[in-house]
């Protein structure tokens, strides 16, 4: 962004438009059916089973593996990569796009990712066991499945994109810095169109839920759809989930010469670290990363219509988030703050993308999706404009403020707006 | 195992590896590539669903004798004489 000059004053061709978008997530496989399911309190978490661990929870998407691809294609590649492609040819198809008369050298993919290659390190090591660990069995399909750009290439190969393709390993800030990715790439004119989000496999690791469990992480509730509960005093841990989102992006000046419908405009992104724990955030880092994009987008606190929060469910990661939350938004009265993964679980590499996907259709229906599950709020997160339970109808929804964080101290904010 | 056996157990190999083809009209003495969409990767997946099944052992240089149906068969058939499928 260039300092200094609103976001709205560039020229068309360094503002960059959202124009189509491909998602499965666990309670939807259509942008349509996701933002049905956010607005009538749907949740898409569901008893499930992994080995060494049993009977857990997650978030688990039911897309059609083979809308998109054959089964030798399903089968060869991970399921990261399966997500990735239904997201990234549903994000084209959606955009409205002449695909066959794009110029595929032109197109970048950028997909961001929490972590990838377990999924596939965990099967190796579980068959062989079975050959008294004999890695003469072990599969030569493993490092291509697990190279950390695989996502992204097998988006590559199944839409024959030429240009630049890879994925970004940002914790679980990842869908957003994918989209950010996209967003500099565009206005670096490394290419024409990005496919840009973020993606995630992470339910078919046992580890991920190991980890959370040790960690003293890991939801557990009798009913599964109740699991997830940020900001709910009762709140007990993260509830994985697997799934995906991508936006097509482009140059405002690309999107208006071809018609295409725009969905939203990046209006500011950061990215920044906290430099202080592992897994511990810090609202002072989280608070100036939330200010450095509302700088960048030259916003004030009280433009921001929409909040979509990180929260995770966990006792200290949401009171944080509130505490950085605070520390921008005192004042804003008409700010309203929500959490999409009461509804989805945590998609970790996909949370950005898809819980930012889940507020952009407010900028048609001009409706804030609730956060669900809350019977008892915490009184550290008692936010005066977070949405509780039922939807709320809005006067206007105009811009969007979404929050994603992630191990490590990794923190990610990207603003979008209506297009106007 | 007899060569029909042999040719059997390759056939649903092959139909892992590649279950979208018809494999019913596969001529044997026609190169499975000039039949199939196969690459490197798919052979490598026959030996290594050889080795699985009956801890059979193709070294690298013999790969080429896999390249039909009917030379996979000539090939395996005295290697796989007393093999019995190990179950799992």
């Amino acid at each position: 962004m260039i300092a200094g000059v609103a976001p709205r004053d560039l020229p068309d061709h360094q503002r960059v438009v959202i124009t189509g978008l491909g998602l499965t997530s666990p309670n939807g496989n259509t942008w349509e059916a996701y933002r049905e399911g956010l607005l009538t309190g749907r949740s898409g978490v569901r008893e499930y089973e992994i080995r060494y661990i049993g009977q857990t929870l997650a978030g688990v998407c039911d897309f059609d593996p083979l809308k998109y691809q054959s089964r030798k294609e399903s089968r060869r590649g991970t399921r990261a990569g399966g997500i990735a492609i239904y997201c990234a040819r549903g994000a084209v198809e959606h955009s409205g796009i002449d695909w066959d008369n794009t110029d595929r050298s032109r197109v970048g993919i950028y997909i961001g990712v929490t972590e990838h290659g377990n999924v596939e390190t965990e099967n190796e090591i579980y068959e062989i066991k079975g050959y008294d660990y004999d890695t003469a069995y072990w599969s030569h399909h493993h490092n291509p499945r697990t190279v950390a750009n695989n996502p992204a290439g097998e988006v590559a190969l199944s839409l024959g994109v030429v240009g630049p393709h890879y994925t970004i390993g940002a914790a679980c800030a990842a869908g957003n810095a994918g989209i950010i990715q996209g967003v500099q790439m565009l206005r670096l004119g490394d290419c024409d169109l990005a496919l840009a989000g973020g993606v995630s496999e992470s339910i078919h690791t046992f580890g991920i839920f190991a980890g959370f469990k040790s960690q003293g992480a890991l939801a557990v509730h009798t009913d599964p759809t109740r699991a997830s509960r940020p900001f709910d005093m009762d709140r007990n841990g993260i509830v994985v989930s697997e799934g995906g989102c991508l936006f097509v992006l482009e140059r405002l000046s690309d999107a208006r010469a071809r018609k295409a419908q725009i969905y939203g405009e990046i209006l500011g992104y950061a990215m920044n670290t906290d430099a202080t724990d592992f897994v511990l955030p810090n609202p002072d880092r989280q608070a100036e990363c939330m200010g450095l994009a509302l700088r960048r987008a030259h916003l004030a606190p009280s433009d921001i219509d929409i909040v979509s929060t990180h929260a995770t469910g966990t006792a200290s990661g949401d009171s944080q988030e509130c505490i950085a939350l605070r520390k921008v938004f005192d004042g804003s009265g008409g700010t309203r703050f929500n959490n999409t993964k009461s509804f989805i679980g945590h998609t970790m590499g996909a949370a950005g993308a898809l819980e930012l996907a889940g507020n952009l259709a407010s900028f048609q229906d001009r409706t804030c999706h609730a956060t669900i599950n809350v019977d008892v709020l915490d009184p550290d997160c008692a936010l005066p404009g977070l949405i509780l339970n039922e939807p709320q109808e809005l006067s206007h929804a105009n811009t969007i403020l979404n929050n994603s964080f992630g191990m490590l101290g990794i923190n990610s904010v990207v603003i979008v707006g209506r297009y106007t | 195992m007899t060569p029909a056996e042999i040719r059997d157990e390759i056939l649903d190999i092959l139909d892992n590896i590649a279950p979208d083809d018809d494999l019913s009209n596969l001529k044997d003495e026609i190169p499975f590539r000039d039949q199939m969409e196969l690459d490197s990767m798919d052979f490598l997946d026959i030996v290594m669903e050889l080795r699985k099944r009956y801890r059979v052992q193709i070294p690298e240089e013999d790969y080429p004798q896999l390249a039909s149906m009917q030379s996979t068969c000539t090939y395996l058939a005295p290697r796989m004489l007393d093999l019995e499928r190990i179950a799992r």
